[in-house]
This record gives structure tokens, C-alpha cells and sequence, in this order.
């Protein structure tokens, strides 16, 4: 195609030609390691545990080089079924998807000849691994869609976790605990609200600073009655899962997502309700159009400030909710930093998802999965350093927030303190 | 429905923006404001639709005060605004425009766009307005973005309609359609604010003209006043409307610009094609409604643009890949459109600000040191020649008024040894005074030799100035015509219909 044909193309319609091209460089890419493969294949082993499904099954043997090469086919089948689907001007969607899936088993293939798979294990550990993410990405979505940055979610999430689990273990209640857990999370955003919208402190630094306040406060508490007085201060232990009738029987799906704790059902359940919230109700209209154009909101009579103001308290609370994942459920017990980073990882799922609450959602599902099989393949020895594959999902936000896959758009007004007439005389 | 003010007062800091203005507003009929520039007519009109409060003063709705607190009150006492820069949002659609603030709900919150929907197609047949409430706001071109304020306002069921600088961002026939629209109005019985600066739209619409200068109301006038009456009470002093100008003396061909493609980081084509000559001598005005690609083809003209293709000659040597320091140094002077961000770094001093071009050469720079008494001793000749009123050149250039910043920004870009003058947009927002200042001073360089390549939204100014008028349309160079074709046909030009 000539440069002009190109440039004749609207911007997404590029941004899906090059997701295209990405795929079947990536395809090829699988086929080469099939090349590469030993002339004889070694059996991969998938293993399908637990549960009590209605049809169990056991396990799946496939010699490694017959599934890589099926599986890269069937990537590569793909890739033109996206073509053909450009070409008819409709979504690539679905092929896509089935290209992430099929050039991952094919990788897997490669990666695991001779060895013993726990599938799914690998999935149900990616999703927690992605909890406390997708708590942190919907408090990103909160806040900034009404124009507040918000770098303060790993901060919110420690407060989270370490408020959970001293009150648990206190008052010998994990749900008192967890009551607690997001009124943490809010106290922290009532500081960046104050601050961010009352008196128009740059939010990065501000975001910066409360994450270090909360490290330091929550380390000094930490040394100071958790070690010592472990056993009345530190003492929670998990919620134990709880199986929803019928759904957690469905064969793959069912104990993946329905035999989990209390807080993944409530994930699915604030998930639910902030997408659906912000595009189709009132207060999801309001707050775009205060991150948007929030000159143009008090024009029509809204309260910026208000609104950011509330959505961050909310957000705290969401981000508080996640960090009781940490403790109350995962491990119990609290211990010294154990958020991570993961706040921050956090926000880079909620940009590479482009600051929608499903694109988060699926941004941090990858992350989490990638961490989790990085996790696996260290265990069980790969041709390929595991902290190569850790990598990889950051380098995939890299490139997506430098705009290879179309420009990342933020809501416009984010970050920007507003202050009413500010700017009209 | 009327409305009144009475004694209205604001200040800003040390500014007194209005100064106990006086208004009355009979329905029926389509009032002007006329005011300058800065002479306090968006102010009074924000505290009207409650975005400023007044400091002193009250405002009365059919003879009852009211209070005006947000545009919550003004939307319910029946006052309704379309705003010199849209209040919209870029990525909703009209319908979510429409009813943001207002918003219908079923259930638990959820939004009802249906009665807006059709409201908008109520509106939108009875004005011929042809606007889809399903369209996204950033994809419709701004003659439609103004009547979507326009029909807000009226699905709100404002008697009182405040239109501020509506015509600034319209082709002369969307102008037309727009004044005819608001007499269409105001014969249902609305009441109509109509603020502008432009003579010619006051005079064809108006029913009822007050003159604002510096904050304070200075008069009324009947819409069968000349241009020249008006303009002298706008001013405060007799203004000249004409720009003085003998026929060009062309030279040499100076500048030669060749299939020039511009596009944006995302390879969007923002300037298509243009091709042009320029000789020396001779002022090209560029027209065109704004945002066609004329800031881009400006800028690119200095290095400015990162994705340029084609070629851009300039006595001769090839620009086209030049730094914006080669570009300047080879013969340019550029004049931004954007003077407080462009043209200035608003907390350096003037004196400072006359030197950001040549502070690292000598006289200025000796060595690694700026030299303060050459730079202060420039100021001052400078200063004089352009005649920028300050305090001192030491003061910050923030200080300065629109029309005194210009100058500054005139004068560093004149003072170098300059082949080629690109002025983008160099009376926007200024002073009457300030602009027969840059007028006279653009046909200055003319006349002494050399060539001007200037960009203007105001079809007035292009006239007034012009040799000959390239047309700018999407990117493209729709035409290049003389200077004297008809005001209709540039319209039609700039509206994208070709002869």
C-alpha cells in the first residue's frame, strides 16, 4: 500500500491496522519457536484439579511440538480472519482474542515440553493476582474520570490492608475488618481531596507524598505493636472461599470464578456497578463531563468540586476494600510494605485499558496472568528467564501509553485543579 | 420578559472590568453590546449568566431582583448563554450535551436521553438547524457546535438569549444564517443580548445598540449610525477604517512553498498540498474560518511542524528541514498566534523578551554572559521606536496590555535583519489603537521590501491588507484570488464552495 492509502485511513481503523500487523509478526514469531524445537517433541502435561464439577476433567497430555504447531496455525488463522474482518470494516475483537489464547497455548507448548501444567491453577492464581489491580484500576477510573489524579492508590490499598487486618484479629472479626477497610482507604483520599481540589496542590507530588506517608506510618505501627504484640494485634486469618451454588460447577469457569472469597464477589459486584454507572446514569454523565470540560459542567450549574470531590472519598473506598484482599484474603496476617507496588501497577492497567472500568479490568486480568505464569515457569525451569516474562507486560504498557497502538487519550482535564471564573474575564 | 441591571461593578484586583453599567433589555427586541476588546463586555455578561458575581449592583428580571448566584439561577429565571468559546464537551454526544445538569432519570439514576432527543428534533425543525443528537460533539463543524448551545438554551426555555461573540468563529453565510436566526427569535418575543466588536453584523441586526468602553457604558447609538460613528464611540476618539496603502512595488520571487503536506503525530492531514509563490513586496493574506490549518502551514513556516513533506524556499535555499533558529536567522520574523504563550515568556522582563532571539550572540552575549547594559540600551531604543507603553523595560512582560505585548513581540521580530514576515493572527484580541498600529506596520514592511505572509480569521483585516487572498479549507489552498473579489465570494471560498 502506498503512504497515501494509509494516511486516508481514520485513526482507529490505523490503530487496528497495526494491531494486525503486531499480531501476525507475533504469529510468526510462534512458528519460529516451533521451528527451533527438537526434532522430537516431549508430552506437555495440562492439568485440570479441583472441584466438584459436573464433568471433570482430569488431564490433557499433547506432544509439545504437535500443540505448539496447532496452536500457532490457529493463531495465524486468526490473524487473517482479522485482515478479512478489517476489510469488511467490522471489530477485530474476536479474532484478536482468539489470537491472545491461541499464541499463548502455542508459547506454553514450547515453553513446558515435559512438563506438568496445573491449568487451572495458572488461571485461578492469575486472578487473584489481579484483585487488588482491579481494585486499584477502578479507583483510578473514579477518580481521574472526574479529573483527579490519583497516585495515591498504593497508598490506599496499604491503608486498606493493614486497617483489615489489625481490626480483624482486634475484634476477632474479618468483616469488622473489612467494614474498615475502605473507610482506610477513604481517609486517604479525604487528604488528596482536600488538598488536590480545595487547594490546588499538584497531584502527583501530593499522590507521591501520601504513599510514602502510608508506607512510613504503616511500618512504624508494624514494628512497633505488630511484632511485639502479634498475637492480639496481627492475628486474622483468611476468609475461607465460599462455593456459589450451581455456577462454581460449570466445568473451567466454575472454580476459577465462583469458588472465591467474599471480596473477589465484591469485586465482581463494584466492577459491575462502576461500568455500568458511569456510562448510563446521571453521576456517570456528570463525572466525565468534570474531567472532561469542567468549565463547561459549572456552566450548566454542576459543582466541580463536589463531584471530585465525592468520587475521590469513593475511590479511597474502593482502593481501601482491595487492600483488605492482601490480608483478609489472601494470608491474614499483615505484613511490612505488602502492597508492593502493586497500587502502581494499578495505574499503569488503568491507562493501558485507556481509563475505561473494562479495559482496566482487562489490562489487570493480564498482568495478573503474566505474573502468576512467570511465577510457574520459574518453578518449573523455561528456556527463557522468568524475569523476562515479568517484564513483558509492562513493556506491552510501555508501548501502548507511547501511542504505538493509537494515542492513549486521558480525560482532558485531568490532573488540572479547578477554581470557579478562574479563567473568564 | 426584560431585563435590567443597575449599577453593575466588578473588579479584578487593581481593574475595575465593569464600572456601575446600566442596561436595559425589552423582549422583542435584539440589543448590541459594542465594546472594544478588554472593555468588560464577557465579564458583565458572565455575572448576568452567574459564572461572576458582581461586587456591587443588582439585576432584575420583569422589575423583581433576582439573584444570580450559579447559571443555575440565571437557566431558571429564564437567561440563557451561548459562549464566545463553546461550553461543551468535546467527546458527548449533543444529546449528553443537552441534558448534562438537566438530566431526565428512570430507576435508580439512570439516564433518560429520549425526551431530549426529541426536544432537539422539535428545536431543530423549527430553526432549520439539521443536528443529529446522536452526533458526537468534536465531529461537527463549529457552525453546528453554536447552534447546539443555541438549542440548549431553548429546550431551557430562555426568554433572555445572550450571545457573546457569536460571529467570530463563522464563514460570512453562517454569520448571515446565524444574525437571521436571531431575528427569527426575537419576532417569537425573546429577549436578545448580542456582544460584539464587529460593526457591520451590529448594524445589519441590531435593534438597540449600548457602547462599552473601559468597563463603563459611554452611550447608545441607533443602528442607522455609519461605521464611523460607532467606531469613534467604541474608541473614544476618531478612528480611521481604511489602511492607507499605495500599489505594491513586486520584486523578486522571495518565497516558493511546493506541495506542502503537513500531518499531526497520529498522520492525520492537517495542510494538503499548498502550493504558492510569494514576491518580494507584497502581502499574501491567508483566509479562512479557523482551525483549517492555518496555524500549522504558519508554523511550518519557521520549523515549527514536526511532519512536513514538500518544500519550502526561501530566496532561493531550501527551509524545509531547517531548525526554528536557522529559519529565523535566515530571514524570517515570525509573529505566533498565540502572543501570550508564543510570542512571550510573560515572567521575563521586556527587556529580556526583546532579546530571546540574539541573547547568545553578540552585542548581547559576551562570552557566556549576557550583557546587561547592551540589553537594557536596546530596551530603550526599542521601547521608542515601537512605542510600548511600560513602566519601565525591566517590568515583567505580564504586565503589559494586549496591544503593548504585541509590540514587544513586533519589535524583537522586526529588529533582525528580515527578508520574509509570517504574522499569524496579529490583531486577535487587541485594541482599535493597536491594530492601525500593526496595520500601518505590516504595510511598513511591505513597502520597504519585503514580503508578508499574514494569517487572519477577520475577513476585514485580509481585505484591508491584502495583495492577493489565498483561501484556506481544510488544509487546502481552495483558491488564490485579488484582493478585490467580493466579500461574497471569499464567504463561499471559505465555506468551501468553488467557483
Amino acid at each position: 500500500m502506498s503512504t497515501t492509502e494509509i494516511r486516508s485511513l481514520s485513526a482507529p481503523e490505523r490503530r487496528r491496522r497495526r494491531g494486525i500487523i503486531t499480531m501476525g509478526v507475533l504469529g510468526l514469531f510462534a512458528l519460529a519457536l516451533f521451528a527451533l524445537m527438537p526434532k522430537e517433541g516431549q508430552p506437555v502435561t495440562y492439568s485440570f484439579v479441583l472441584g466438584n464439577e459436573w464433568v471433570l476433567i482430569k488431564e490433557w497430555i499433547i506432544n509439545s511440538k504437535t500443540g505448539s504447531l496447532i496452536f500457532a496455525a490457529i493463531a495465524l488463522a486468526s490473524v487473517v480472519l482479522a485482515a478479512l474482518q478489517f476489510r469488511a470494516r467490522k471489530t477485530i475483537r474476536f479474532a484478536s482474542s482468539i489470537f491472545g489464547v491461541s499464541f499463548l497455548m502455542s508459547f506454553l507448548c514450547w515453553a513446558a515440553a515435559g512438563k506438568f501444567i496445573p491449568f487451572t491453577g495458572l488461571l485461578q492464581g492469575g486472578l487473584l493476582l489481579s484483585v487488588p489491580l482491579i481494585f486499584g484500576a477502578m479507583a483510578g477510573v473514579l477518580s481521574e474520570r472526574s479529573g483527579v489524579i490519583n497516585i495515591a492508590i498504593e497508598g490506599q490499598l496499604l491503608a486498606g490492608a493493614f486497617v483489615s487486618g489489625v481490626l480483624a484479629s482486634l475484634l476477632h472479626s474479618n468483616w469488622l475488618g473489612l467494614l474498615f477497610a475502605p473507610i482506610a482507604g477513604a481517609l486517604i483520599s479525604l487528604l488528596l481531596a482536600v488538598f488536590a481540589i480545595k487547594y490546588g496542590i499538584d497531584q502527583v507530588v501530593l499522590g507521591f507524598v501520601l504513599n510514602v506517608l502510608v508506607i512510613g506510618l504503616t511500618n512504624f505501627l508494624y514494628k512497633k505493636l505488630l511484632i511485639p504484640y502479634q498475637d492480639t494485634w496481627n492475628a486474622a486469618t483468611a476468609f475461607t472461599p465460599i462455593e456459589i451454588p450451581l455456577l462454581s460447577k460449570i466445568p473451567l469457569i466454575g472454580p476459577i470464578f465462583f469458588s472465591q472469597s467474599i471480596i473477589v464477589y465484591l469485586m465482581y459486584v463494584v466492577v459491575t456497578i462502576i461500568h455500568i454507572s458511569l456510562f448510563k446514569t446521571k453521576w456517570g454523565l456528570r463525572t466525565r463531563a468534570v474531567g472532561e470540560h469542567p468549565t463547561a459542567a459549572e456552566s450548566v450549574g454542576i459543582d466541580v468540586n463536589k463531584i471530585r470531590f465525592k468520587n475521590v472519598l469513593i475511590a479511597g473506598a474502593v482502593a481501601g476494600l482491595g487492600g483488605a484482599f492482601f490480608t483478609l484474603g489472601a494470608v491474614g496476617s499483615f505484613s511490612k510494605e505488602m502492597t508492593a507496588g502493586k497500587g502502581f501497577i494499578a495505574l499503569a492497567a488503568l491507562i493501558f485499558g485507556r481509563w475505561s472500568p473494562l479495559g482496566a479490568v482487562a489490562a489487570a486480568l493480564i498482568f495478573g496472568f503474566a505474573d502468576n505464569l512467570q511465577g510457574l515457569l520459574t518453578i518449573t525451569g523455561t528456556p527463557i528467564p522468568s524475569e523476562f516474562m515479568l517484564m513483558a507486560p509492562y513493556i506491552a504498557t510501555i508501548i501502548a501509553v507511547s501511542g504505538f497502538v493509537g494515542r492513549v487519550r486521558a480525560p482532558a482535564a485531568d490532573g488540572v485543579a479547578y477554581k470557579r471564573g478562574g479563567g473568564s474575564h | 420578559m426584560s431585563l435590567e441591571l443597575r449599577g453593575i461593578t466588578k473588579r479584578f484586583g487593581a481593574l475595575t472590568a465593569n464600572d456601575s453599567i446600566d442596561l436595559k433589555v425589552e423582549a422583542g427586541e435584539i440589543h448590541a453590546i459594542l465594546g472594544e476588546n478588554g472593555a468588560g463586555k464577557s465579564t458583565l455578561m458572565n455575572i448576568v449568566y452567574g459564572l461572576l458575581s458582581p461586587d456591587e449592583g443588582s439585576i432584575s428580571v420583569d422589575g423583581k431582583v433576582i439573584n444570580i448566584n450559579s447559571p443555575l439561577d440565571a437557566l431558571a429565571a429564564g437567561i440563557g448563554m451561548v459562549h464566545q468559546h463553546f461550553m461543551l464537551i468535546p467527546v458527548f454526544t449533543v444529546a449528553e450535551n443537552i441534558v448534562l445538569g438537566h438530566e431526565q432519570v428512570k430507576g435508580p439514576g439512570f439516564l433518560d436521553l429520549e425526551t431530549a432527543r426529541k426536544e432537539i428534533a422539535r428545536v431543530s425543525a423549527e430553526f432549520n438547524f439539521d443536528v443529529d443528537p446522536d452526533a458526537l460533539v468534536e465531529d461537527l463543524p463549529v457552525g453546528i457546535q453554536q447552534r447546539v448551545e443555541i438549542i440548549r438554551a431553548l429546550i431551557y426555555d430562555a426568554k433572555v438569549l445572550i450571545l457573546d461573540e457569536p460571529t467570530a468563529v463563522l464563514t460570512p453565510q453562517e454569520t448571515d444564517e446565524l444574525l437571521k436566526n436571531m431575528k427569527k427569535l426575537r419576532d417569537k418575543g425573546a429577549a436578545i443580548v448580542f456582544i460584539t466588536h464587529k460593526l457591520r453584523e451590529v448594524r445589519e441586526a441590531a435593534d438597540k445598540i449600548t457602547i462599552i468602553r473601559r468597563g463603563k457604558v459611554v452611550g447608545t447609538a441607533s443602528p442607522t449610525a455609519s461605521q464611523e460613528e460607532l467606531a469613534s464611540l467604541m474608541v473614544g476618539r476618531p478612528v480611521s477604517l481604511d489602511v492607507d496603502k499605495a500599489a505594491p512595488q513586486l520584486g523578486e520571487v522571495l518565497l516558493t512553498v511546493d506541495q506542502l503536506n503537513i500531518h499531526d503525530h497520529t498522520g492525520r492531514a492537517l495542510v494538503k498540498g499548498v502550493s504558492f509563490e510569494l514576491r518580494a513586496g507584497e502581502v499574501l493574506a491567508v483566509a479562512g474560518v479557523q482551525g483549517n490549518g492555518q496555524s500549522e502551514l504558519a508554523e511550518a513556516m519557521v520549523g515549527l511542524q514536526e511532519h512536513v513533506d514538500g518544500k519550502i524556499t526561501l530566496a532561493g535555499v531550501d527551509i524545509t528541514r531547517s531548525t526554528v533558529r536557522e529559519a529565523l536567522h535566515s530571514g524570517i520574523a515570525f509573529i505566533p498566534e498565540s502572543r501570550e504563550e508564543d510570542g512571550l515568556i510573560s515572567s521575563f522582563s521586556i527587556e529580556e523578551n526583546l532579546i530571546l532571539d540574539l541573547h547568545d550572540l553578540p552585542p548581547f552575549a559576551n562570552g557566556p554572559v549576557i550583557s546587561q547594559s547592551v540589553v537594557a540600551e536596546n530596551a530603550s531604543k526599542r521601547v521608542t521606536e515601537f512605542d510600548i507603553r511600560a513602566q519601565s523595560a525591566k517590568d515583567a512582560a505580564s504586565s503589559l496590555s494586549g496591544g503593548n505585548k504585541q509590540k514587544v513581540v513586533l519589535a524583537r521580530e522586526l529588529s533582525r535583519p528580515v527578508k520574509l514576515v509570517v504574522a499569524s493572527q496579529p490583531t486577535r484580541g487587541l485594541d482599535v489603537g493597536s491594530i492601525e498600529f500593526v496595520h500601518e506596520r505590516i504595510i511598513a514592511e511591505r513597502d520597504s521590501g519585503r514580503g508578508v505572509l499574514l494569517f487572519s480569521t477577520e475577513l476585514d483585516e485580509v481585505v484591508a491588507l491584502a495583495d492577493r487572498i489565498a483561501v484556506m479549507y481544510r488544509g487546502e489552498f481552495i483558491a488564490i484570488v485579488p484582493a478585490d473579489t467580493s466579500r461574497e465570494e471569499l464567504g463561499l471560498l471559505m465555506a468551501g464552495v468553488k467557483r
